[in-house]
């Protein structure tokens, strides 16, 4: 019964603040919104027996990802009004994006309940005495080794990229000696000084 | 306990494991209460100490009522929402903080068998949880709507991001070689190091850097000084919690002292041998029936920790900010990636073979 209302909870939560995230007036209130949904995501995942994966989301898209869309919403200089004058132009393409995504829904179903895909006798099937990472790691280090490793290849090739785009070298920055900041001592930085009354110290 | 009220109360499973979680959970958070306030005590006197000065004196003995005193002061203001902030979010914000640091001490054991969920993703739970730390800072800054808070958020956001990659790197190097996420197997893992009969994972010479590194790391990412720069009084007035006055600000002062409480516990566990004796020779004890609980060997060694922050509070200066981010990404990020390479390298090695 406690997993039933887990469930329930869990998922109207995601669907309202998906709901919310697109249609809540302020930036900084929609990117809250999908964090919660993450969140929720996260959950359902737990429930399905899949917490790796769980954590996963919430590491990734909760704790980084989340927070970079902030800080540069947050920091966003927004004109509400323009914003909101796209809407009509757009929401023809929008409307059919979702026709054709429930329509992908109840196909996959339709499939699923014709049996055609038979995804509980694939070559991963999950046995509930191995813990999920482990589980996930045999798989990932062994039959998708390659794959894997082309992924990471694929995201380093765009790290690169996007360093390589943005980097540029400008000309006249004095910039800072780490090494001979850390290696002043006191003797070099002050001078001890007794001036003459009324003198004055000379710099 | 969910036996307990299976059997002896006579509820079903599923009743039972929610009341028995239920006490669980308000076994852990009063208690840890409590140790916030008598912290936020030895932390002031332990500061005052070392510059020579008394410290709270006054309420109780020893002031040792002064925690109290503070809450019942903060508890009877009026609660200020400031006319142009963002109602919700202001009331919201200190409630994420305080909640966060409390949630991790689910997974943490406090004696062999004693912990309240003993999933086998301890420690990525861990990270999730001190991942969404953040947005209690965050939040607070950019409800505020004020320049200073904002500021300081912004700084908040940068600086736990960014010593969160190093954290991850380190956390992940101690997986490899305890071979498992939950915190009770790391904990297990560290009896007996390399043969020895001294417990914790800081004899091993290719983790002990990474000890050390966990530590500033985690005065990082607790915002201690010298890395408080979110506080940092001469230029943010108050940081992040400038606007806040009442029980607001005092969720903020307890959730930080939680997140500290929290980060020695870690510290304790990961690398000192959590609730296991510094050594396991039981034939050096006089006394070989009496037992020392495991859970006071934890508490000592979260104190020792605590006090090891409270001195790096009282003596160090603080950082600049870009010297901050320097440490993080051009210092610990490289040394704990490489770390990582190199422990993965000698446990194939040793474990594996060529």
């Amino acid at each position: 019964m406690i997993q039933a209302f887990a469930f329930y909870l869990f998922a109207i939560v995601v669907l309202l603040s998906g709901a919310m995230t697109i249609s809540s007036r302020n930036p900084v209130h929609s990117v809250l919104w999908l964090i919660l949904a993450f969140f929720n995501a996260a959950g359902l995942m737990v429930l399905v027996g899949a917490e790796f994966i769980a954590m996963l989301l919430v590491i990734v898209y909760v704790g980084a990802v989340a927070v970079l869309f902030l800080f540069v919403v947050m920091m966003l200089d927004i004109d509400f009004a323009e914003m909101r004058a796209g809407f009509v132009r757009y929401a023809a393409l929008g409307l059919a994006l979702a026709v054709a995504l429930v329509c992908e829904i109840f196909i996959g179903i339709g499939a699923w309940s014709a049996g055609g895909i038979d995804l509980a006798r694939r070559a991963a099937p999950v046995d509930p005495a191995i813990p999920n990472i482990q589980a996930i790691g045999n798989l990932l280090y062994t039959r998708y080794l390659f794959v894997f490793e082309g992924a990471g290849l694929v995201l380093l090739v765009a790290m690169i990229g996007a360093i390589v785009l943005t980097h540029r070298e400008r000309k006249g920055v004095r910039g800072q000696n780490i090494a001979r900041q850390v290696a002043r001592r006191p003797e070099e930085a002050t001078r001890n000084m007794r001036p003459e009354v009324g003198q004055g110290v000379q710099l | 306990m969910t036996a307990f009220f299976q059997n002896f109360v006579g509820l079903p499973y599923e009743w039972a494991w929610f009341v028995a979680t239920l006490v669980g959970i308000l076994v852990i958070a009063l208690p840890l209460m409590l140790a916030v306030a008598m912290i936020i005590y030895a932390d002031r006197k332990i500061w005052a100490a070392m510059a020579l000065r008394r410290g709270p004196n006054v309420v109780g003995p020893f002031g040792l009522l002064q925690s109290f005193a503070d809450g019942l002061k903060v508890f009877l203001q009026e609660t200020i929402v400031p006319a142009a902030a963002n109602r919700g979010l202001f009331i919201l914000a200190p409630i994420i903080t305080f909640t966060v640091a409390l949630i991790v001490w689910a997974v943490v054991p406090f004696q062999v068998g004693v912990v309240l969920a003993d999933i086998n993703v301890g420690l990525l739970y861990v990270l999730a949880a001190s991942s969404l730390g953040v947005y209690g800072i965050i939040l607070a800054g950019w409800s505020s709507n004020s320049k200073y808070p904002f500021f300081s958020a912004i700084r908040a956001a940068a600086q736990m991001v960014s010593y969160e990659v190093a954290i991850g790197f380190i956390l992940i190097s101690i997986v490899l070689w305890a071979g498992t996420f939950n915190l009770s197997g790391i904990v297990e893992a560290q009896r007996g190091v390399l043969g020895t009969p001294i417990n914790g994972f800081f004899l091993n010479p290719l983790l002990f850097p990474m000890a050390i590194m966990f530590l500033i790391s985690s005065l990082a990412e607790t915002q201690r000084a010298p890395f408080d720069l979110t506080e940092a009084e001469s230029e943010l007035v108050a940081g992040y919690q400038t606007e806040y006055s009442s029980m607001s600000f005092a969720l903020y002062w307890l959730g930080e002292y939680a997140n500290v409480i929290l980060m020695c516990t870690l510290n304790a566990t990961l690398f000192w041998g959590g609730y296991l004796p510094p050594i396991d020779m039981p034939f050096l004890f006089f006394f070989p029936n009496i037992v020392v609980p495991g859970i006071i060997w934890l508490f000592a060694k979260i104190l020792f920790f605590f006090f090891v922050f409270s001195w790096v509070k009282a003596t160090v200066p603080r950082y600049r900010y870009d010297q901050l981010m320097r440490l993080g990404w051009k210092v610990f990020l490289p040394v704990s990636l490489f770390w990582v390479f190199l422990v993965s390298g000698v446990l194939m090695w040793t474990r594996v073979g060529f």
